[in-house]
């Protein structure tokens, strides 16, 4: 395991992500979640505003978002703008390039999404509230499982954005709800049953049970890295004459 | 043992043949890649760093297939074209973050002798996105020069910088090919790597058209043919006395003045003037009408 993080990829990754425009957007979740659960918890007449909120809210936009933006940025952006080959042109094995760029944006989604997830649930319930645990524990598994997806995908396609949109929408949102079968290959139901396995409410419409969101949720990070590391092996860059 | 080496390489998208069985072996000292714009100068050099497979043939760096091989990078430096660096980072942040990339013993060392090389040590402590281009064409070269490597891609380094930043590159590359490296440039401008002793390799649309020695190609290039257009006070007179001159081997007369043909560049500029004060004429402009990269290159694919 020993070089498969390399410190030098993930620090350097870390302040370019945190000083694109777009960190402008993911910044401002943590802010947005603890003010309306402030808002909420003054004004909310359904005694499980926070479950449908935090969790299903939360778990369906605000997390998957967050991933989105950051995941397709800490390497997407560097592939766009060209400054990827500096990095590339080392011999850094691909697999520790994808990694730490993974691991960048599992901390940043952790900082930016699952933690103020966590804070919000304490303002609704207090700190000791297994609310907070359970959606803590569910935000980290979709810290890690969106983020594999999306850093695969911005380096499969260069409209990694608009896919990963798309996968939302229509396969998570759309197809999730329809289509039964659809929940066991849905990240966004991996996290909400991890959630639910803990707070038990429900309010989280979750679907899957512990034992397959945790399996389905290694199954899918573990083979989207290692597709992700087979395309970056392959990293093209296409001549003048082309 | 040769540091690159290329057999009938060739590469395609679709339709479109981007390099055409292009065989060559660069060895040490300084190469220059050269031809016009979208010849397969960036195609070749990125096949040769690995960033694209070669459709057919063969292709190694020190012996290695450098495709889907970065290990190839502990032996080889790339100047990319591409301006985009991490632009937030301090010249010296950037090139000792690309030492321990390398897992150099002491990056910190590794770092400030490259950045030594390139002259940038004053800059060293700024961002990168307050540099010239100058600047970060020279940080570059010094982030691909710090693991010390015995093959050096560089690909258009002469862009965006001024002519003296321009003749401090030539002498940092020729004093690299001296010091026994692989130093392999492209450049689509002939002149401004006249100062460069060594070898070229001429690329034209895809295909090797030409290479050899700097100074037989130079040679070539001032001596071939040169058509002016000359228009002056007395365009009959003046392409009287101009036939009578051995450097010039026609003359036409054209409603836009006169077309003059010449072998010797060198000597008709000189006479030129001097012919018209003695007769009199006054001159009043001089074009060269073929002047265009793609003439040039032309020219020397077809000697």
């Amino acid at each position: 395991m020993s070089g498969l993080l390399n410190p030098v990829v993930l620090r350097i990754t870390l302040r370019a992500t945190l000083g694109r425009k777009r960190a402008l957007v993911f910044t401002l979740v943590p802010l947005v979640l603890i003010v309306i659960s402030v808002l909420l918890k003054l004004v909310a007449k359904s005694p499980v505003w926070p479950e449908e909120f935090l969790g299903v809210f939360g778990f369906s936009v605000v997390l998957p978002l967050t991933a989105l933006i950051i995941g397709t940025s800490v390497l997407g952006a560097e592939i766009d703008d060209g400054s990827v080959i500096h990095l590339l042109a080392t011999p850094v094995s691909r697999l520790s390039v994808v990694f730490s760029k993974f691991v960048a944006a599992v901390i940043l989604t952790i900082v930016f999404g699952a933690i103020p997830e966590f804070l919000a649930a304490a303002v609704a319930r207090g700190f000791g509230d297994k609310l907070g645990i359970g959606l803590l524990t569910g935000a980290l598994i979709a810290s890690v499982a969106y983020n594999a997806l999306f850093v695969m995908l911005s380096v499969v396609t260069t409209r990694a954005i608009a896919v990963g949109l798309l996968y939302l929408l229509v396969w998570e949102g759309l197809l999730g709800n329809l289509v039964g079968g659809v929940r066991v290959l849905s990240i966004g139901q991996y996290s909400v049953s991890v959630a639910n396995s803990i707070v038990h409410a429900s309010a989280l419409n979750a679907h899957l049970t512990l034992q397959t969101a945790i399996v389905m949720a290694v199954v899918v990070t573990l083979g989207t890295l290692a597709l992700a590391t087979r395309r970056l092996s392959s990293f093209s860059i296409k001549g003048d004459a082309a | 043992m040769s540091a690159i080496e290329l057999r009938n390489v060739s590469r395609w998208y679709g339709n479109v043949v981007a390099v055409n069985d292009v065989s060559m072996v660069i060895g040490p000292g300084v190469t220059g890649l050269l031809g016009p714009n979208g010849a397969g100068k960036t195609t070749l050099l990125n096949l040769m760093a690995g960033f694209l497979a070669p459709s057919r043939g063969e292709l190694t760096v020190g012996g290695r297939p450098s495709w889907r091989n970065p290990d190839v990078f502990t032996t080889l430096g790339l100047v990319p074209d591409r301006d985009s660096v991490y632009a937030f980072l301090t010249g010296i942040d950037f090139v000792r973050s690309t030492a321990k990339l390398h897992r150099l013993v002491d990056p910190d060392a590794a770092a400030r002798r490259a950045i030594g090389i390139v002259d940038m040590a004053d800059a060293q402590d700024r961002r990168i996105s307050t540099y010239s281009k100058g600047m970060r064409q020279r940080i570059k070269v010094a982030a691909a020069l710090v693991h010390d490597p015995q093959i050096l891609l560089l690909d258009e380094p002469f862009n965006g910088m001024d002519p003296r930043q321009r003749l401090e590159m030539m002498d940092l590359l020729e004093k690299m090919g001296e010091e026994g490296r692989s130093i392999l440039f492209s450049s689509h401008i002939l002149e401004e790597v006249e100062r460069i002793s060594g070898t070229i390799q001429v690329v034209v649309g895809g295909r090797l058209a030409a290479s050899g020695d700097f100074r037989a190609i130079r040679r070539l290039m001032t001596s071939r043919p040169h058509v002016f257009l000359v228009r002056s006070s007395a365009d009959r007179a003046l392409g009287a006395a101009l036939i009578g001159r051995p450097a010039v081997t026609g003359v036409e007369l054209t409603p836009r003045g006169l077309q003059v043909r010449t072998a010797d560049f060198g000597t008709f500029a000189r006479e030129l003037a001097g012919l018209c004060r003695d007769s009199g004429i006054r001159l009043r402009e001089v074009l060269p009408s073929d002047e265009s990269l793609e003439s040039v290159f032309a020219y020397l694919v077809a000697q």
